[in-house]
């Protein structure tokens, strides 16, 4: 495993090292969700009501931003063959970086929805189910991106190409992520969206660095 | 056995598949021809005026095949794209990329025709129920395998990329299918039931099914002709194409 916390730990360093790529994609997600408001008014009813779509959506947006960053410059500048070239399995390292992708710009949407959330008027306990669901699905976001990520990978237009592919691939989490908080104001039970939004995460951290992998292997040829 | 293995990959050759290709593509005509003539005749002429939607229900003997087609080519798509990754054969992934239009075109056929009959039906071009939802969204996976392959300038990068994208997308059909679904019943209310649709008439279900023949072996044709197209774009440094153009 120690391969794996390795690559988690240098990708983590850099980032932190040039904070503000870092923090562009929390910002993004701070000013997409308050534009919500401005833009269809202040009514609170109304906006309670859309608040858990507003902030999966800006979740999703936020997450897409920082994607084509997460092999660029490693393949740019030639570590990414060195990888591949490793003794340690590329599928391995792949995994760290999607999960320090994750420490970078997954973890903080979770910590700051409950704030955003304060905005839009949800209690608390909306506020928890909120951030549960947003803990299991932005790591999901990031595996499903990685795919995308990898595949556009020094690709024409990259960035909105990546888009494309990849937000049709959001919507399952999308649909549950948003589902469990919509379900909770509306007194029903969360745990049927939890336990789904968790099954699509446990599917994804077995199926998506093996895919990402071989995605990379052909980006790399 | 080892003589039937070396018969069938043969026509992984483009060389080979190449003309295999152009002796089959009149025959698919034909039967796309004949089978859409007699699904158009049943389903004009034949197939009763429905007693409740009138003549506008006719419109799903294009729409149902259609939305049929999109999502079986994908299918289609997906084994030729992981068959070409698996075996790395040149044809498959012409395969996959010539199949991609078509089935992209279905979809939108069936959007298409889906909001027609809408209009009249419903009172509305477009509900939020979950068959309308998911087929968007499996237009969308076309767009991406098409604007994908399209950004790769090396054809073979292109086939594995998104033959990887394919195979992604194949996975995540049955998970957008059913979470979809259940987002829609958690939404119930606002939508229209589709599952409520009376039971078929015995000749319209002939009528469909023979459209449905139809579209598929005009899906075949034209993907076959496609096909034709891409090999000789992409073989085109070699003397075999310059002599079957000459």
């Amino acid at each position: 495993m120690n391969p794996l916390f390795a690559t988690v730990r240098r990708d983590v360093l850099l980032a932190l090292r040039r904070k503000s790529e870092v923090l562009t994609a929390v910002f993004f997600f701070v000013i997409v969700t308050s534009l919500f408001p401005l833009g269809i008014g202040p009514e609170p009813v109304l906006l309670k009501k859309i608040a858990p779509g507003i902030l999966w959506v800006a979740a999703l947006l936020a997450t897409l931003l920082g994607l084509p960053r997460l092999f660029a410059a490693d393949h740019l500048d030639g570590t990414l063959e060195q990888m591949a070239l490793s003794p340690s399995p590329l599928g391995l390292l792949v995994a760290g970086k999607i999960l320090a992708h994750w420490l970078l710009c997954g973890l903080p949407l979770v910590l700051l929805a409950p704030v955003l959330g304060l905005q839009f008027d949800l209690d608390p306990s909306a506020l928890g189910i909120l951030t549960l669901a947003l803990l299991l699905g932005t790591p999901l976001l990031s595996l499903i991106g990685a795919i995308g990520a990898a595949l556009t990978l020094g690709v024409r237009g990259g960035g909105v190409l990546l888009a494309l592919l990849v937000l049709p691939l959001y919507i399952p989490a999308l649909i549950f992520g948003a589902g469990a908080v919509e379900a909770h104001i509306a007194g029903l039970d969360v745990g049927g969206h939890l336990s789904l939004l968790a099954a699509m995460l446990v599917l994804a951290t077995f199926f998506a660095p093996w895919a990402t992998t071989a995605a990379l292997r052909v980006a790399l040829e | 056995m080892r003589q039937s293995i070396i018969h069938w990959f043969k026509y992984a050759s483009p060389q080979s598949f190449y003309p295999l290709a152009g002796r089959m593509i009149p025959w698919f005509w034909a039967a796309a021809a004949i089978f859409g003539i007699a699904g158009l005749w049943i389903s004009f002429f034949v197939a009763p005026t429905d007693a409740q939607q009138g003549e506008g229900y006719r419109i799903i003997f294009v729409h149902v095949p259609a939305s049929w087609m999109s999502m079986f080519i994908y299918l289609v798509m997906a084994f030729w794209a992981g068959l070409g990754l698996a075996l790395n054969t040149r044809v498959s992934g012409m395969m996959a990329q010539a199949l991609a239009p078509t089935g992209a075109l279905m979809a939108a056929l069936s959007l298409w025709t889906g909001a027609f009959w809408g209009k009249p039906m419903w009172g509305t071009w477009w509900v939020w129920d979950a068959r309308l939802t998911s087929e968007l969204i499996l237009f969308f996976l076309y767009l991406g395998f098409m604007a994908l392959q399209a950004a790769i300038d090396d054809p073979r990068r292109a086939d594995k990329a998104g033959a990887i994208l394919a195979l992604v997308g194949v996975v995540n059909i049955p998970i957008i299918y059913f979470s979809v679904k259940w987002w829609n019943t958690l939404h119930q209310g606002s939508t229209i039931n589709l599952n409520k649709a009376p039971s078929m008439a015995q000749t319209m279900l002939w009528g469909m099914l023979l459209m449905a023949l139809a579209f598929w072996m005009y899906s075949i044709a034209v993907a076959l002709t496609r096909v034709r197209a891409i090999i000789l774009e992409r073989e085109r440094h070699t003397d075999w194409v310059k002599h079957a153009l000459e």
